[in-house]
């Protein structure tokens, strides 16, 4: 069909200067805005860390007013949350899930534009609370009333930017879900789609449920401080724990929306470089939607300390227990696919398997966490922190910085400096483990989560964990530095397949690197 | 563990020159029951976490050592084995129920505050704790002591290392009985808080409009120390929570004599006489007349302990967030409308009518109409705060 339409223009190049990237409908453009913003809002959340981790490198307050510092651990959750890593895997999502089923675009193009160019507004609407009189919200991520409710007029923006966050997020997932369920090419059956695109549309029907609650757990809060209702208001008859339950029933599911696509990333890049089929294609499938499925039924496990009846602490116990066997059936599946493989380690497939290493490390804290009475000591102090940030940063992030290397030389058609990325993968990789790999015995020692500053017992391991963040944070520029390069086109072109012995493992690698501007208008025959 | 505890004392002595002796690396075994048989659990799960981690690491590191394409091996081909996921989805399932078991074990108890010898009721306020003692009629309110207090301010200049327990000392701890059954109430007067002594092994939010609760039988007289564990806004990290646990008669000792100081109400040195109460009480000593100097002086200290976490020692606030009262309205305005707002609190501002005795608030009245850059030159007298 588009062949014969498009058939008397020969320019199918995009069109020229600034407003390319305004109109554009095109998935690699829009693929390539969402990861620039995805970038830059990375820094911008890191820079924030690195406020925080500057005020708790000694005791005692020497930098910031501690209003100032709940600001920055608000902004910093929220900015890297919605801002970087959302965004990334939608990125990753738009340049790739056509190009990996056959597909010559997102479905919904025009809805794409949008839904991109709805993002920039809502972080800087997010961002500009910054500036205002009173500054940033500052009751933490979770926005929990009554506190949220103190703050000065930041509430409205950030609510309004939740809402704009919301509709992009569903907009994209309407998207991604469209183009998979209609536009796979001939012989692309469901049990033939790449792990990243199955795990992508199990993430897409998770943000559809669930943005809807959170958006109107805002509003709630909204009107409670604006329009005189008491949905939160004790002293009204409203339920401040309700909030709770509301945003952790988005929350819960949220944090799978930040890894299942991580899942999908891994399941690609190591059967490639292992050169072995991924093991137990199938079981990983349904691993995924179990995980999916259990993500909704567990959120309380977050409210272990809010006095629910004992019932209900039992049966979040168990049920998020339960999460562990199809993460297991995950992780053991990686390890079959490297067993008996003839891997080799390029950067891609450094940052793979540190995920396997790392994010295994937070799914035992998790596993520990699950236990109800155990979580009675662990909850809200560091080693939650220490918990989360195995999960998100070593989980999530190294999955996108693993992702970036692997795709990077097809999108760019240039190859990224090897010796450089191995050199951030281990600048990285050390320095996360020497930020939060202290913040277990922090935690455990006794020390809270959200405080601007501590008892001395605690300097050692947060003067530490403050080293180790500030590496981290300075070795990103090597990858920023890496991916200027490639868009510039320095370094040695890259051929079709890019990793030896690509091409047995995604229909992306069949296509030209860089890719043209359309790709698969004639729609490839999957054997 | 020893040798662990000693490598990372050597790194921490590298990293850091004024290092500290007494940092821990585990969950602390505690004084209770319930703190030991969590500790417990703890290290259960920790190890069998341990065991699962050196099978799957093993393999893996055993893979990436053999495995290679520069060791020139050819690929195996195999990518499926129903068997296999069968096995590796029920082994996991069995490893948890043998957590299950004693987590559902130790969860039931934690929860079990019937039987109990006494009860404390805790209230979380912006940034301190309240302890009542239904029984015994003792009321007092317990915030972060004065030298942390100081040392913590933004470029205070004080080392914290020289502060004996920074951060994690109040004026006025928790006293309980040892070898007694306390079931602990715990509730808030504005946001959600969170009170925790990990000696104890428990933490319970304090949630505004509901009660919580949790029971302690501390084994070992002693001091224990906590913090809150709720975001609760800008001095969420200066709200700690000391716990003297003493012997039952060092505890009835104490008891006598906070009764004791109660029936004397003496205003300024009982925290507990709170102004309702002094209303009610038969014949309440009318408080003296005070010197214009000696308010301004008492209202200042009175004003570095409540006021200053918004209003700033400047009186500037934050704006936007709190109001200055340099300069501002109510502090040039009528004495008995100033008076009004400190007594009942306004939005975000507790009402100090609940904390604060009569003598108190008219020492801050004054402080800050003659202070802080306000000159209205007049007073505020205690007996004007009984009016009120």
């Amino acid at each position: 069909m588009t062949a014969t339409t498009h058939d008397d223009h020969h320019d199918h190049g995009p069109a020229k200067g600034f407003m390319r990237w305004i109109t554009t409908t095109n998935h690699k453009d829009i693929g390539t805005l969402y990861m620039v913003t995805a970038l830059i809002m990375f820094f911008v959340g890191g820079a924030m860390a690195l406020v925080i981790r500057a005020e708790l490198f000694e005791p005692g307050i020497q930098y910031v007013d501690p209003l100032f510092f709940n600001q920055m651990t608000t902004l910093h959750a929220l900015v890297m949350v919605f801002g970087a890593v959302m965004p990334a895997f939608a990125g990753l999502a738009n340049w790739m899930i056509p190009m990996m089923i056959g597909a010559p675009d997102m479905a919904l193009p025009r809805m794409n534009n949008w839904s991109f160019w709805v993002l920039p507004f809502a972080l800087c609407l997010l961002s500009s609370t910054l500036f205002m009189e009173g500054g940033a919200p500052s009751a933490g991520w979770t926005l929990y009333p009554p506190l949220v409710l103190q703050g000065g007029n930041n509430l409205p923006f950030a609510v309004f930017s939740v809402h704009l966050l919301g509709i992009s997020s569903i907009m994209a997932a309407i998207n991604i879900i469209v183009t998979v369920f209609n536009m796979r090419a001939p012989g692309m059956t469901w049990m033939k789609l790449p792990l990243f695109v199955w795990t992508w549309v199990i993430t897409a029907f998770l943000l559809i449920a669930i943005m809807p609650v959170f958006a109107g757990a805002v509003t709630m809060l909204l009107t409670d401080k604006f329009f005189g209702t008491s949905f939160f208001n004790a002293a009204g008859g409203g339920d401040p724990v309700l909030y709770q339950h509301l945003f952790w029933f988005f929350g819960h599911p949220e944090v799978y929306v930040l890894i299942l696509p991580s899942f999908g990333v891994i399941s690609q890049i190591i059967p490639t470089f292992a050169r072995k089929p991924l093991f137990g294609y199938s079981s990983m499938v349904y691993a995924t939607a179990s995980i999916g499925f259990l993500s909704f039924i567990v959120w309380a496990h977050h409210q272990y300390t809010v006095g629910m009846p004992i019932q209900g602490e039992l049966y979040f116990t168990y049920a998020t227990m339960l999460i562990a066997v199809p993460t297991g059936v995950k992780v053991f599946n990686w390890l079959a696919t490297m067993w008996q493989g003839a891997m080799t380690f390029e950067t891609p497939m450094l940052y793979a398997i540190a995920f396997v290493v790392l994010f295994t490390m937070g799914g035992f804290t998790g596993l520990m966490m699950s236990i109800s009475p155990a979580d009675l000591q662990y909850h809200d102090t560091y080693f939650i922190v220490a918990h989360f940030h195995y999960t998100l940063v070593t989980g999530a992030v190294f999955a996108i910085l693993a992702a970036v290397y692997y795709w990077l030389p097809k999108w760019t058609g240039h190859m990224y400096d090897e010796r450089l990325g191995k050199l951030h993968f281990w600048l990285t990789t050390i320095s996360v483990n020497v930020c939060f790999f202290p913040q277990h015995f922090s935690g455990l020692a006794g020390m809270p989560r959200r405080i601007p500053d501590y008892a001395v017992q605690f300097a050692e391991f947060n003067a530490m964990s403050t080293v180790g963040a500030f590496v981290m944070g300075f070795a990103q520029l090597i990858f920023a530095y890496l991916i200027i390069q490639c868009i510039r086109g320095a370094g040695e072109k890259a051929t079709e397949e890019v990793w030896e012995g690509a091409k047995e493992h995604g229909l992306e690698w069949h296509l030209p690197s860089p890719p043209p501007y359309h790709t698969w208008t004639t729609a490839p025959d999957v054997k | 563990m020893k040798k662990l505890r000693m490598l990372l004392a050597v790194i921490g002595l590298a990293s850091w020159g004024s290092a500290q002796a007494d940092y821990a690396l585990n969950l602390p075994v505690g004084v209770t029951e319930t703190s030991r048989e969590i500790h417990d659990l703890h290290m259960l799960i920790l190890w069998i976490c341990v065991g699962i981690g050196i099978v799957v690491y093993g393999v893996m590191v055993y893979s990436i050592m053999h495995h290679r394409k520069s060791k020139g091996v050819t690929p195996a081909t195999f990518h499926e084995n129903t068997k296999l996921e069968i096995v590796w989805t029920i082994i996991p399932f069995l490893i948890l129920l043998s957590m299950a078991i004693p987590a559902t074990k130790v969860m039931i108890k934690t929860y079990d505050t019937s039987k109990a010898d006494m009860s404390i009721k805790v209230t979380g306020y912006q940034w301190k704790w309240r302890y009542t003692y239904p029984d015994e009629g003792i009321d007092f309110f317990s915030a972060l002591d004065a030298k942390s207090n100081e040392a913590r301010q933004l470029g205070s200049k004080i080392d914290p290392a020289k502060v004996p327990n920074y951060l994690l000392s109040v004026d006025h701890p928790l006293v309980v009985p040892v070898n007694k059954k306390i079931r602990i109430l715990i509730t808030s007067a504005d946001v959600i808080h969170s009170w925790w002594i990990p000696e104890f092994g428990w933490k319970k939010d304090a949630i505004p409009g509901y009660v919580t609760d949790g029971w302690i039988k501390v084994e070992k007289p002693g001091t224990y120390r906590g913090q809150c564990t709720e975001l609760c806004g800008r001095d969420h990290g200066f709200m700690p929570i000391v716990v003297e646990a003493k012997t039952e008669e060092q505890y009835k000792e104490w008891v006598a004599a906070q009764v004791a100081s109660k029936t004397v109400a003496a205003p300024a040195a009982a925290p507990a006489a709170v102004i309702g109460e002094a209303a009610a009480a038969p014949a309440p000593a009318v408080p003296a007349e005070l010197t214009k100097e000696d308010l301004i002086a008492k209202g200042q200290e009175v004003y570095n302990a409540n006021c200053v976490a918004c209003h700033m020692a400047t009186g500037e606030g934050l704006p936007g967030t709190f109001p200055p009262i340099k300069g501002s309205a109510v502090a040039a305005g009528p004495v008995a409308d100033h008076i009004g707002l400190v007594v009942k609190g306004k939005g975000a501002m507790p009402p100090f009518g609940e904390t604060l005795d009569a003598t108190q608030i008219a020492a801050v009245v004054t402080f800050q109409r003659n202070g802080l850059g306000n000159s209205t030159g007049d007073v505020a007298q205690p007996a004007d705060v009984k009016k009120n």
